[in-house]
């Protein structure tokens, strides 16, 4: 707004006084802020076609794979029946017949509608052998003349031994805590808490212990091997600095699936790892390092190398050398100045490297599929497997489920302390 | 870390463990990326050094066969598909967020490099589960929207550091001499800020092309791309031919991101944007 100088303004606007220019002021700032939401409007417009082709292409995908883990109506639309007939059974020994009446009615539709195998797949999952038992049912249902259905169904053990039902009964709540509390190997017991499934049955809690172990293993390695580098580089001279960080840069460029490729090569039992353990006299006989716990860290220590260096030496850097030698100069030991001096000082950057590296370790897929053996498999080849092979969906989601929240806690403990600026790399 | 003027015994001991220690470190990270090169030129069949003779065999198995040179073609159309609507799309949304009065930046940045924090086996699998349903399974327009999530975080990051640099009143000075906002982005911002545009578009590329695991849930038989044919062949049976494609796939990668690097050094340099 221009200022007018009082003196040219005639008397009566000067009466009018503050009045004037508050109208004046107010319209000028709504002007301006009209501009902005324009401008506003216009940048939302800008960010807007990837904003939405990421929710369709990344965002829907995710929350509809998550929303499996919870959400599993098969059951429930199977046996619409027994639903109905469980819905006011106590819950402990067996349901009345009428229950059982109902479920046979259901087995018969299901055969009916082809949706049997379905339906005998799904009950499995949570009631392991319940696959050919629901089938054995609805083929003697089929094959029973003038027997009543009700004998049929009672004839078969299975729909009478204790934990059948309960799993039913559970089965027909779409949504459902099952899956997630597999994953974490959790069941609800027959008196509504939870409790641990038995240790023969228990698989995840051991995967995700071995994940991350192997990620904290690989990210202690990195961290011995990237920080001297890092020390080294950010106090070089600057031709030799350049020439070392190329020779960082350089396996960073290539892909995991190249370096894995290259590491499968070497680690084989006439390979050259072995050649050099042999030249060395390390070992005395070839290591099988391919499909070992061993061989998998190496290659994703050499993988993820670059991910803990270059946070570390991008601190580093910034620190001038003339504080150690202020440190030297007033007394302090080597260690000492190190310690109390440098170390404080680097250690964000050694936060981020490592957390970076530790977070990107948990979701290795690639690697373990081509370098472990059996029993070096990650949670991402557990998830893999469920969808390519098991064809299980729902476990697949529960995994993924637990997979993504220890990945976005990290990430935001991460975002948190460090601010998302460290994820720039170099 | 050099030795100081004057240095003592434990200076030197130091300096010395440092640089030994260092160099094998260097050795750890370039020999494996380097054993792939000689032994794609191995006449013989096997992964064994010395090499039996020299011959570029594996070469006409990779460039040759119709198995690996559709996989070449898939490759080459999903990348080059990706970087152009990611690079287009992360282009307008950094120009965006470069604006401080973007409302909700600070909720869209993280959400814009979610892409690469969510574990890559979670992407494949929701969009094997989502693209299924819609029609979008086993199809080129699928592969390459979920490649474009993965790659448009590159470059929108690589565009706003470019930003950073560009001084916004040339567009308010175009805007008073009369031009159109399309129009003084095309002759004024463009032109100042490409180095980090074609920069992220060669991250956006290299992303797709050497993207594994959401092809390998996505894409039908006749889809496979290179990475995948590598997988696969890696989990069947271990060829040389894999260390010529290795070998191939390295160096476009390599020479690509070289690229990149140096056009984001000069754009920093350049006039007309403020370092």
């Amino acid at each position: 707004m221009t200022a007018i100088p009082p003196s040219e303004l005639d008397r009566p606007a000067l009466a009018r006084g503050r009045s004037a220019a508050d109208t004046d002021l107010r319209s000028v700032s709504a002007a301006i802020r009209r501009a902005e939401f324009g401008d506003r409007l216009r940048s939302l417009a800008l960010a807007a076609p990837l904003l939405v082709l990421l929710a369709l292409s990344f965002g829907i995908p995710i929350v509809l794979l998550l929303s499996r883990a919870v959400y599993d109506p098969t059951i429930a639309n199977a046996l619409p029946q027994t639903s109905q007939a469980l819905s006011g059974w106590s819950g402990s020994g067996l349901p009345d017949d009428a229950a059982f009446l109902a479920l046979a009615a259901d087995l018969k539709d299901n055969q009916a509608k082809g949706t049997a195998y379905e339906l005998a797949k799904s009950l499995n999952a949570r009631l392991p052998g319940a696959r050919s038992q629901v089938l054995k049912t609805v083929r003697q249902l089929e094959g029973a003349g003038d027997k009543p259905p009700l004998e049929v169904v009672k004839s078969v053990p299975f729909w009478s031994q204790p934990g059948t039902w309960p799993a039913i009964a559970n089965g027909t709540h779409a949504v459902t805590s099952f899956y997630l509390l597999s994953a974490l190997d959790l069941r609800w017991n027959a008196d509504g808490s939870i409790e641990r499934v038995p240790p023969e049955q228990a698989i995840f809690l051991q995967v995700f212990m071995r994940t991350f172990f192997v990620a904290a293993a690989v990210t202690l390695a990195t961290l011995l091997l990237g920080f001297p580098l890092a020390y080294l580089i950010a106090s070089a001279p600057k031709g030799l600095a350049a020439i070392l960080i190329v020779a960082v840069l350089l396996p960073f460029w290539t892909s995991i699936l190249v370096r894995t490729a290259a590491w499968t090569v070497l680690l084989q039992k006439f390979g050259l790892v072995n050649d050099m353990l042999l030249w060395l006299g390390v070992v005395d006989d070839r290591l099988d390092l391919m499909y070992s716990r061993i061989g998998l860290i190496i290659a994703m220590t050499h993988i993820q190398l670059p991910f803990t260096l270059l946070p570390i030496y991008s601190v580093m850097r910034t620190i001038p050398p003339s504080q150690m030698k202020a440190a030297y100069s007033l007394g302090g030991r080597p260690f000492t100045a190190f310690r109390r001096i440098y170390l404080p000082q680097v250690f964000p950057g050694v936060m981020a490297g490592c957390l970076l590296t530790f977070i990107l370790c948990l979701g290795y897929y690639i690697t373990p599929a081509l370098i472990g053996g059996a029993s070096d498999q990650l949670i991402s080849n557990f998830i893999g497997n469920y969808v390519n092979v098991e064809l299980n969906w729902e476990m697949a989601a529960a995994l993924s489920f637990i997979l993504l929240v220890f990945t976005l806690a990290l990430f935001g403990i991460f975002a948190r302390i460090l601010g998302l600026d460290r994820l720039k790399l170099v | 870390m050099m030795l100081s003027p004057y240095p003592t015994t434990g200076e030197r001991i130091r300096i010395g463990l440092l640089w030994l220690w260092c160099g094998l470190v260097i050795l750890f990270l370039l020999v494996p990326i380097l054993i792939p090169v000689p032994l794609s030129f191995n006449s013989g069949s096997f992964f064994i050094f010395p090499l039996e003779g020299i011959s570029t065999r594996w070469y006409e198995v990779v460039l040759g066969t119709q198995r690996w040179q559709s996989a070449i073609g898939n490759s080459l159309l999903v990348a080059f598909g990706t970087t152009l609507i990611a690079t287009t799309l992360g282009t307008m949304t950094a120009i965006a967020l470069a604006d401080e009065r973007f409302p909700g930046r600070r909720i869209v940045m993280p959400l814009l490099l979610s892409p690469l924090i969510v574990p890559v086996v979670i992407t494949a699998v929701g969009s094997y589960l989502f693209y299924a349903r819609v029609g979008l399974a086993s199809t080129y327009a699928g592969i390459i929207l979920a490649h474009t999530a993965l790659a448009s975080p590159f470059v929108v990051v690589t565009v706003a550091a470019s930003l950073t640099g560009f001084d916004r009143n040339l567009m308010r000075a175009a805007a008073i001499s009369g031009a159109k906002p399309v129009r003084s982005f095309f002759k004024v911002m463009l032109p100042l800020i490409l180095p980090g545009v074609l920069s992220g578009a060669a991250f956006a590329f290299v992303t797709s092309f050497d993207e594994v695991v959401v092809v390998q849930f996505l894409a039908s038989a006749n889809q496979r791309t290179m990475p995948l044919e590598m997988f696969i062949g890696l989990r069947e049976k271990l060829s040389p031919a894999i260390t010529a494609a290795a070998t191939l796939m390295m160096g476009l990668s390599i020479v690509l991101l070289v690229v990149a690097n140096i056009l984001t050094w000069r754009g920093q340099k350049r006039p007309g944007t403020r370092a």
